[in-house]
């Protein structure tokens, strides 16, 4: 008997019938409705014969076009789960009132609270951010695809690994249960057993990977590959808003990546780094995951302040107005990034004066951001604005995110924030600032560079019926927080027992509901497009008069993107092409040289998640194996030099001429 | 004719390069792999950093001066820096393209890493028998950390020169080759500086 618990030990690790949570109605239910609609959907692949397509065309894809839609993709499903999230810790806070427990258990609630934060950071903004610079950046400078396109799959492929074991630990086990950034000594071996913090740090190391390969190889791109021209100073603001981004990511996910191995083998080796006992120091956890947390929260604003800036150019018909101090302000930004971490924990003990320093730090932000937003007011001064969607977004954000800032000034005076530390008042400031500033900012960048990627445009009554939902509601859900924290409510708690917070969370249960109708119109949105997809047809290229580049070719573009390379001569060049008469090149096409698909970031990937699983269930010898496996997946990569063709001239001047007679028969 | 349009003679400027140059393939991989280089050295910094700060957190267990052995320890560096010198030798013999005694050096260069490898293996062995285990205090928690990462660090790179001289002998010194070369070779290097910050500020420094 007990020999055959050794055996079962030494194939499964830890993994037991008992993991699977079948005895908990909410999972067992979520697990139906995900089977049956995973279910559908793969049978629909099936049926339709698509698993060929989506491998050849999709899954192996090193085309950046390509890529970018699939990061998003992966967002939008994981917004959903998130929001899944959020929406139940809403529930409960709204019910768990006069004596009642509510409807999640405390173990459950501590799981959401944890997933929500971390879905929503890392496997939805995250994945948005370098979804939209993988479609635009290259597009944007000119470019044929990115420096390296074999790792710009394989990043994807590895942020989807991260994915699948995030979303595993919902049905296989359970997930951590001490908040988006597993403080030690809670997230120690001893006060936290379980699989849940393993499955936090492998999720996170595993798409970590795929980050910092992403961030390295936009960083090469757009350093590399501008088109001849395209001096820094005449580069469009997205672009060199995510040349900052990936500036930080960088410099700040090798950070995520020591401190999380740290954690680990304090979990694993039982060593000392961050423990309580032999001479461990977890402040040293809260300031390296800070070192690495702050710049993340610049990583997800800056590309969406350079969303903003090229939407407000566009719609109101105009220039940006001070694009140099624009610029500035996005460089000052990114080097104060590196300056205010510690802001994070200033009631953990630092003394008077460091605590001075970092709030002094992090009210100075406020100048650069400050004047990003007197440029962006300026831009529509005396311009011509059309309210389409993106405008319609970055007003919003323009009221929503100085609302939030506002609230982060204050959070930055360390006497204030010994009051409100860890409050309501926070959650509702990040909130503020990460709806207000990075999803408004995604929503803008997907409704406006929707018809570039698929060549027809996004529905404009749903885009507005999901706007006025996410908007209304996001003021419902989060302003009743503000007051909830300056009242001295906490987050994180499951029960409440002061019957005059009430209300405030009804309230805010309520805006939770009206963002969902916002998703679900989103998804609407989506939808009726597709289905109207003759109707809201793209064949110019251009459906916005843009000003940049990406507007130049057709929509979508060619897989080359550009049959010649544009020759840059100002800033806002297209806008500059247009009005000067410019005229496409009609013959002298030349074979392009192009990277191979490869599916080996797939297998790669796969491996990597593998040994992931492996090593949160203790089952050694599968991650051994799975390592060894992902080595030699490696090594085998690098004996194919055979990465790429041409595509012929014929083919380039075929689809160009073709592009051309739609646009004659246009005009 | 349209080729004109978009020429000079006209007013208008030139808006497509028409006779552009192919750009070498894989052009970009030195910066990036310089970047990626910079990195992973965040990441010793972090181990640095955290050793820095748990150094003389012995929870009254072993402490530096009981444990280290310089003189192995001055072997052991003196491995280090003469595989830097060899990996050298193999860049000129690239240079010249001299595929046999680039393969000879390379090897060269992977006996001495491994050599390195294996005084590591052995002083961490001595240690462990000594008691002085990482789990016995922080500072050996953040001692065994960062020298086992610079450690694995250049275990990954002799795998790596392995596989390259399979493929140099197999392909020859061509562009591809010739890059990774190049790439391999500022890992190696790279190391051989880390190297010398966890000398000088992990043994030395709390030895004398």
């Amino acid at each position: 008997m007990l020999g055959n618990t050794d055996l079962t030990r030494l194939i499964f690790g830890r993994l037991t019938l008992e993991s699977i949570p079948y005895h908990e109605p909410i999972l067992v239910a979520t697990f139906i409705a995900v089977a049956i609609g995973g279910g559908a959907v793969l049978g629909a692949l099936t049926y339709f014969r698509l698993w060929g397509y989506l491998w050849k065309e999709w899954f192996t894809s090193v085309d950046h076009k390509r890529i970018g839609v699939m990061y998003i993709v992966l967002a939008i499903i994981m917004l959903l789960r998130g929001f899944a999230d959020a929406i139940m810790m809403r529930t409960q806070q709204a019910l768990a009132f006069n004596g009642s427990e509510g409807f999640l258990p405390a173990h459950h609630y501590d799981q959401v609270f944890t997933a929500h934060g971390v879905i929503m950071i890392f496997f939805v903004a995250m994945p948005l951010i370098v979804g939209i610079m993988n479609i635009v950046v290259p597009l944007q400078i000119g470019a044929r695809d990115v420096a390296f396109p074999f790792l710009n799959n394989f990043s994807f492929w590895m942020t989807a690994g991260g994915v699948i074991l995030i979303m595993a630990s919902l049905f296989i086990g359970e997930f951590a249960r001490t908040g988006w950034l597993a403080f030690p000594p809670l997230a120690d071996a001893a006060n936290s057993p379980g699989v849940g913090v393993d499955y936090y740090i492998w999720g996170l190391q595993i798409a970590g990977v795929g980050t910092l390969l992403s961030g390295v190889n936009f960083l090469v791109t757009i350093i590399k590959m501008r088109a001849t021209g395209m001096t820094m100073m005449r580069m469009p603001i997205f672009t060199w808003t995510s040349l900052c981004t990936n500036i930080l990511i960088v410099a700040s996910f090798p950070v995520l990546t020591a401190v999380l191995a740290l954690l680990s083998l304090d979990r694993y080796a039982g060593t000392h780094f961050f423990t309580n006992d032999l001479g461990g120091n977890s402040m040293m956890y809260f300031n390296l995951i800070w070192i690495w947390g702050h710049p993340e929260v610049y990583i997800l604003i800056l590309p969406a302040f350079g969303v903003f800036s090229e939407v407000t150019s566009t719609f109101s018909g105009k220039r940006l107005f001070g694009y140099t101090s624009m610029v500035y302000a996005t460089v000052v930004i990114t080097i104060l990034a590196y300056l205010v971490w510690l802001h994070h924990f200033f009631t953990m003990g630092n003394g008077a004066s460091v605590n001075s320093f970092f709030g002094i730090t992090t009210m100075i932000i406020s100048i650069p951001t400050g004047a990003k937003i007197f440029n962006w007011l300026f831009t529509m001064y005396n311009g011509r604005v059309r309210f389409e969607l993106p405008m319609m977004w970055t007003i919003a954000f323009l009221v929503t995110f100085t609302l939030g800032g506002m609230t982060g000034v204050l959070l930055a005076v360390p006497p204030v924030d010994f009051v409100v530390h860890n409050s309501l008042f926070l959650v509702a400031h990040f909130h503020n600032v990460i709806i207000g500033g990075v999803l408004f900012g995604m929503f803008a960048a997907i409704n406006y560079w929707f018809p570039k990627a698929f060549g027809f445009k996004l529905d404009v009554f749903w885009g507005k019926v999901s706007f006025w939902f996410w908007v209304i509601g996001f003021y419902f859900a989060f302003m009743p927080l503000y007051v909830l924290g300056l009242m001295g409510v906490t987050r994180r708690l499951r029960v409440f027992h002061d019957p005059s917070l009430h209300i405030w969370f009804i309230i805010a249960a309520f805006g939770a509901a009206l963002i969902a109708v916002g998703i679900g119109a989103f998804l609407m949105q989506i939808f009726v497009s597709i289905r109207n997809r003759e109707k809201l047809a793209d064949t110019t290229g251009d459906p916005w008069d843009g000003r940049t580049l990406e507007w130049a070719t057709s929509s979508p573009p060619p897989h080359y993107n550009f049959a010649f390379t544009p020759v840059v001569h100002s800033l806002d060049t297209y806008a500059d092409m247009k009005k000067r008469g410019f005229e496409r090149p009609m013959e002298g096409f030349r074979p392009i040289h192009m990277p191979k698909n490869t599916g080996a970031g797939v297998v790669i990937a796969a491996l990597a998640t593998i040994c992931g699983f492996a090593l949160i269930w203790y089952i050694w010898w599968l991650a051994a194996l799975s390592f060894v496996a992902m080595l030699a997946a490696v090594i085998a990569h690098t004996f194919n030099y055979d990465r790429d063709y041409y595509i012929p001239a014929d083919e380039v001047a075929a689809s160009e001429r073709a592009f051309a007679d739609t646009l004659a028969a246009r005009s | 004719m349209s080729e004109t349009i978009a020429h000079e003679g006209t007013d208008k400027p030139v808006y497509f390069d028409l006779h552009e140059h192919e750009h070498e393939p894989g052009g970009s991989t030195m910066l990036g792999f310089w970047i990626y280089l910079m990195s992973d050295c965040l990441i010793f910094a972090i181990l640095f950093a955290t050793y820095g700060v748990l150094a003389s957190a012995y929870a009254a267990g072993p402490r530096p001066d009981e444990i280290f052995e310089l003189p192995l320890l001055a072997v052991n560096t003196a491995m280090l820096l003469f595989s830097s010198i060899t990996y050298g030798f193999s860049m000129i013999a690239m240079q010249n393209h001299n595929k046999q005694a680039v393969l000879i050096w390379l090897a060269v260069t992977a006996l001495f890493g491994a050599c390195f490898v294996g005084i590591e293996l052995y002083e961490f062995a001595t240690l462990i028998h000594e008691g002085a285990t990482p789990e016995r205090s922080a500072f050996l928690s953040a001692f065994f950390t960062l020298v086992a990462t610079h450690g694995l660090h250049v275990s990954f790179g002799i795998l790596w020169m392995v596989i390259l001289m399979v493929q140099v002998g197999k392909f020859g010194l061509i562009a591809d080759n010739r890059r990774r070369l190049m790439c391999l070779s500022m890992f190696w290097h790279f190391l051989d500086v880390i190297w010398i910050g966890v000398f000088t500020f992990v043994y030395l420094i709390r030895v004398i």
